[in-house]
């Protein structure tokens, strides 16, 4: 069994396997930023009393699962997913989907990911992948952080597939139903109903650690780590925070260029120019970020360290928050219907 | 950030493969380029793993003083916390807890053991002399 299947390449797994998937159905316009923006994946939170391999809780993008769900919806493509509670059923299944031709998106843990580098083999169970054949006994993949395409044994893919703990797969497989006709004026609603959903998520959700408010917070709590956890253990958690924004599938600078990429592009569905100016605004953040990064980069190093030193760690995240803040709020002026 | 500042250093996953970083180019606008890795990030990685290999190392050192049974350094050793081992083995975390202490460890039968071994993915033997092969 083996189909015709482009693989391309994208910063984040989800991103790539919505925009791959899409692409197998005929929906050939959606990029990965606009996979990314119209399923509202900037975000942040912090979730203090939850630990993440003993670190902070830090996420710079949406929850998993929901780029995908969110750009389909809002495309109004029909959407199957399925978990299993039986691997022999979900293995079954699988073959089903690839024998009528239908490339699957595959909810996968990392931890027993063949292929990947040791060193990246944590328990993170919201890694995605597309399945699109088999020959003998490989399963053919397409992991879209990766230049080439790739393959795992039944049992290999198996055991991803239901790898345990937290987001457990559960052998999760989802695919658009049908194929469509994708308008560009549908594409522009999608757009719009995207970026005013992140807005409401990044200025206007309730609470101090989430959005806007939730990297200010941050801020103000790296400013207490050197006296509260001591020297070692706040140079972990800077780390952990460098990972969580610069590490594999954000694309650099937290998913913030990813987004003012999209904004770029919305640009072509929608030509107005608040949406290039703002763009603009998120490569500076962008920048921002990862000046900050340098930033801890040289206290977990050990290069520097004195209080004065996570002050201005701490005042990065402060004035980042700011900027972001007016970046949304200039998005959320935006008159749609003209 | 533009696109010819785009770090070109060495880090872990340049083994697999380069990543796909957004820049923008000399008009402005946006674009992908391929990037092997960046040392600021590439630390961070390995300060979390001398973090871990410091745990491993802490873990090992308790079971060899009888502090611990030896679940305590696969746990360590596979990045494991009793909430990935107990969904994994389907024990609840107050008997995994109970299963740390080397006591009762030695009366763990043979089909408790086998479960701790196929989560950690080792033989009950490696179990038993906290042997170590690569996973």
């Amino acid at each position: 069994m083996k189909h015709e299947f482009k693989h391309l390449q994208a910063a984040h797994c989800e991103n790539g396997v919505t925009t791959n998937l899409l692409r197998t159905i005929g929906v050939d316009k959606i990029t990965e930023p606009l996979a990314f923006g119209i399923g509202s994946g900037l975000f942040f939170v912090y979730v203090p009393f939850l630990k993440i391999n003993k670190g902070p809780a830090i996420a710079f993008r949406t929850m998993p699962g929901l780029i995908f769900k969110r750009t389909c919806n809002a495309l109004d493509i029909p959407v199957v997913r399925k978990k299993f509670s039986s691997k022999e059923s979900a293995e079954k299944y699988l073959q089903e989907c690839l024998q009528s031709g239908q490339p699957v998106g595959c909810q996968v843990g990392v931890y027993y990911l063949s292929y990947f580098p040791k060193e990246y083999r944590f328990h993170f169970n919201a890694h995605n992948i597309i399945v699109y054949g088999k020959e003998g006994d490989k399963y053919l993949i397409s992991d879209p952080v990766m230049e080439d395409v790739t393959s795992l044994s039944s049992y290999e893919l198996e055991r991803v597939r239901f790898a345990k703990g937290a987001l457990a797969p559960r052998g999760q497989i989802y695919y658009p139903k049908e194929n469509k006709i994708i308008t560009d004026l549908q594409i522009r609603k999608a757009i719009e109903t995207g970026i005013k959903r992140n807005v409401n998520h990044m200025i206007r959700i309730p609470g101090g650690i989430a959005g806007v408010k939730g990297i200010a917070y941050t801020g103000k709590k790296i400013k207490k780590w050197k006296d509260r956890l001591g020297q070692q253990t706040a140079g972990l958690y800077l780390a952990q925070l460098v990972r969580m924004q610069e590490e594999i599938g954000t694309g650099g600078g937290g998913f913030r260029y990813i987004y003012a990429a999209f904004l770029q592009q919305a640009h072509g569905f929608y030509a107005n120019d608040t949406l290039l100016e703002v763009s603009k605004t998120f490569t500076q953040a962008g920048d921002m970020w990862r000046n900050a990064a340098v930033q801890a980069a040289g206290i977990y190093k050990g290069r520097i360290g004195s209080q004065a030193d996570f002050d201005v760690m701490g005042d990065y995240l402060i004035e980042i928050a700011e900027v972001e803040k007016n970046a949304f709020q200039t998005l959320s002026k935006i008159k749609w219907n003209s | 950030m533009k696109k010819e500042d785009i770090p070109q250093d060495d880090g872990a996953l340049n083994k697999l493969t380069k990543e796909v970083v957004y820049a923008v180019d000399n008009s402005g606008n946006y674009t992908t380029e391929l990037s092997s890795g960046w040392a600021v990030k590439t630390t961070a990685l390995d300060l979390a793993w001398e973090d871990i290999e410091q745990r491993i190392e802490n873990a090992r050192q308790k079971v060899i003083n009888k502090e611990a049974s030896p679940i305590l350094f696969f746990i360590e050793l596979r990045l494991m916390d009793i909430g990935i081992v107990s969904a994994y083995t389907g024990f609840w975390k107050w008997s995994i807890k109970q299963h740390l202490k080397p006591a009762v460890f030695k009366k763990l039968s043979e089909k408790k053991l086998n479960k701790y071994a196929e989560a950690f993915n080792i033989s009950v033997e490696e179990l038993k002399t906290m042997t170590v092969h690569e996973a």
